[in-house]
């Protein structure tokens, strides 16, 4: 008790002491030595390195979006004028109609946006189960169906595209609808083909997908299925009701990679689809030109050369458009999901 | 299933090996024939959860990958198929001129750009991880590619040269100065060869860093995902060792070195694989799309040939990278 009250009371003189050295001590020597050192300064240039590259980097990001945007709203005659650089003269929003109009962009932004939506939901749970299996269990030729889920990562499309498109021009399983004379059937230009090859877990970067599920399961800690498998669950309802509600920031990143890479990919849609009268997509709705721009660049010389790469690239906006509100929406839980997964050689 | 699954649960089991039969038989019904062991169940749940991959693999990617070795050596007039044996690799690798002139100088480059990739994404991935003002919007936009830069829009982008345009206002600047070739260059080639000559160093180190820096756009845009996994890496490693460290009087330097570099270790290995197989099969890229357009115009069975040599080479480089990394991997013991 006693010498508790002695201890405060030295405590108490030592802290003042310290402010009155500190109120005695001239400004000046103290701003030397908090502001004059070299740790300071090392830091300070640290921090003003670190904006500088930071900020280069988003610049190169994002500038040729900049540049882009203010062209899509230029008019051709814009285009001419070497004083025009970023900002529009002749604001018109031309380029746009004729473009969503002529190319049907809402029919293919319906359309891709379905076969995206379906393929991530698939592709995600896929590839969550798959990945689940090779991370807690082992079996007899796990290694080697591993060793084939790299394969698939690592031959390149177009490898395969022809033999892809052969096999579901003529779609058969192991040549069992041959042997019941059933006729062979076409799934071309239907939803089929990606449905078929996101539930098998071999589609558009599957591989990818199954190899971050496998990492994330591989930091899940066993016993959290042992105590529920003393609980009397099975195998099947932990997965479902244990490891899935845990593994979702995982999923919603794997869910936006996938839906954002067949919203983007053109490969897949344009073996699949082999006609835009058909099925209009995103693939084939960025590859023609409207016929008024056509007419328009014929017109205007040597301005409607300069005005060309423009319909391109207001394309490339209205693509990347619908990506960029779902990625703001997502990209905080995309960041999470990754952090979260612990990916280790 | 359900019957035979339930039984680990009341065994209450601690990695048994030998089979639990009596046990088992007791629980269930009599009738059951054969009781299995916890390791056999776990191997069948196994396969349960990976039975769509197999499947898949069986039915649709392994018929399609012998159908396209098959193709390769085929010849189709109209639709006749007629067995050609080599002359499609013949063709692709002795009569086409510039399919082997393509593969050279489009392999050097991609092999070039991808340890810049690799150690810029590192680079970017330690910025990030540092807390400052602006952490998140940072973030948020150096993971735009991610998104944006894939398939449609990177190749639309790249075709109308709008990615040339992130130098184009920069170039402008020295354009009294530099002839007009240089001007939609992001730092005058110039500069900088005349900096590290200055320094005495080789003029093929210079012309590489010079065609890195020109490059920057396509080498940011193509390291997202690499940015992605090393910031994951970067976030596992545990605070107390940087604490001890701390303690011990390491410097920043001496940290990176001692502590960041060996633990991201095994995360620059799978990246540079990664980078490898995503730079390699994009389609995008130099080599995939003279592929693409040879099947579109002038021969499938060739492109597909050609497309089996690409892949082999893939494959070698893959494996030469990964045994080239894995000499100085540190792996953490895990308990």
């Amino acid at each position: 008790m006693n010498s508790a009250n002695t201890n405060s009371k030295v405590l108490k003189e030592s802290k003042n002491k310290i402010r009155v050295e500190f109120e005695r001590t001239s400004k000046w020597t103290r701003f030397k030595v908090k502001y004059l050192s070299t740790t300071f300064v090392t830091s300070v240039i640290w921090k003003i390195f670190r904006y500088v590259i930071l900020l280069g980097m988003c610049y190169i990001i994002l500038n040729p979006w900049f540049s882009v945007i203010a062209q899509s709203f230029m008019s051709i005659e814009d285009f001419a004028d070497v004083t025009v650089k970023l900002i529009p003269k002749h604001f018109t929003i031309d380029t746009y109609k004729a473009i969503i109009i002529e190319n049907r962009y809402f029919e293919a932004v319906l359309n891709t946006g379905l076969l995206s939506l379906v393929c991530a939901f698939l592709q995600t749970f896929m590839c969550s189960l798959i990945g689940y299996g090779f991370a807690k269990y082992k079996f007899k030729g796990s290694g080697i169906l591993f060793t084939f889920v790299l394969v698939t990562m690592m031959v390149p499309t177009q490898t395969i595209k022809y033999a892809l498109f052969l096999q579901f021009k003529n779609f058969d399983i192991l040549g069992i609808f041959g042997l019941l004379g059933m006729e062979k059937i076409s799934l071309l230009n239907t939803m089929w083909p990606f449905v078929i090859l996101s539930l098998t877990g071999v589609g558009l970067k599957n591989g990818l997908y199954i190899f971050m599920m496998r990492q994330f399961y591989r930091g899940v800690p066993d016993e959290l299925e042992e105590s529920a498998y003393i609980d009397g669950s099975s195998v099947m309802k932990t997965f479902f009701k244990i490891i899935l509600p845990i593994s979702i920031p995982m999923m919603i990143t794997i869910f936006v990679f996938a839906f954002s890479w067949t919203w983007a990919d053109n490969f897949y849609s344009q073996t699949f689809y082999t006609n835009n009268q058909m099925v209009q997509t995103l693939a084939y709705f960025s590859q023609d030109t409207p016929q008024t721009l056509k007419d328009l660049i014929k017109e205007s010389g040597a301005a409607g050369a300069l005005y060309q790469p423009n319909i391109k690239n207001t394309a490339a906006i209205l693509v990347g458009f619908p990506l960029i509100i779902i990625y703001l929406f997502c990209q905080r839980y995309l960041i999470q999901g990754i952090e979260r997964s612990g990916i280790t050689g | 299933m359900d019957n035979a699954v339930k039984k680990p649960a009341k065994q209450k089991p601690v990695k048994p090996v030998k089979n639990e039969s009596p046990k088992a038989a007791k629980a269930s019904s009599p009738k059951r024939k054969k009781a299995v062991s916890l390791d056999k169940k776990k191997a069948r749940a196994g396969w349960i959860f990976v039975m769509p991959f197999v499947i898949g693999l069986a039915v649709l990617y392994i018929p399609i990958l012998f159908n396209s070795i098959l193709l390769s050596f085929q010849e189709y007039v109209g639709s006749k198929v007629s067995f050609v044996g080599f002359e499609n690799y013949q063709e692709a690798l002795l009569e086409d001129t510039d399919f082997i002139q393509l593969l050279t100088t489009g392999l050097t480059d991609i092999v070039l750009n991808i340890p810049a990739i690799v150690f810029l994404s590192l680079f970017l991935a330690i910025l990030l991880n540092q807390k400052m003002v602006g952490r998140a919007a940072f973030r948020a936009i150096l993971f735009v590619p991610v998104i944006l830069s894939t398939g449609l829009i990177d190749q639309m982008m790249t075709a109308t040269g709008a990615s040339s345009q992130a130098g184009g206002t920069e170039g402008q600047i020295d354009q009294g100065l530099q002839d007009e070739s240089v001007t939609d260059q992001l730092i005058s080639a110039a500069d900088i060869t005349r900096l590290f000559s200055n320094m005495k160093i080789g003029t093929e180190l210079v012309t590489y860093i010079t065609t890195l820096v020109n490059d920057i756009y396509n080498i940011v845009n193509d390291a997202g995902v690499q940015l992605l996994i090393f910031l994951a890496g970067l976030q596992s490693i545990s605070p107390a060792i940087y604490e001890s460290c701390s303690i011990d009087g390491a410097t920043t330097w001496e940290t990176f070195w001692k502590v960041t570099f060996p633990m991201i270790s095994p995360m620059i290995l799978v990246n540079a694989i990664y980078t490898v197989i995503d730079s390699f099969t994009k389609a995008d890229n130099s080599v995939m799309s003279y592929i693409q357009t040879y099947y579109n115009t002038k021969s499938a069975t060739v492109a597909t040939a050609m497309a089996w040599i690409y892949f082999l080479i893939v494959v070698a480089i893959v494996a030469a990278v990964a045994a080239l990394i894995k000499t100085f991997v540190f792996y953490q013991r895990r308990d």
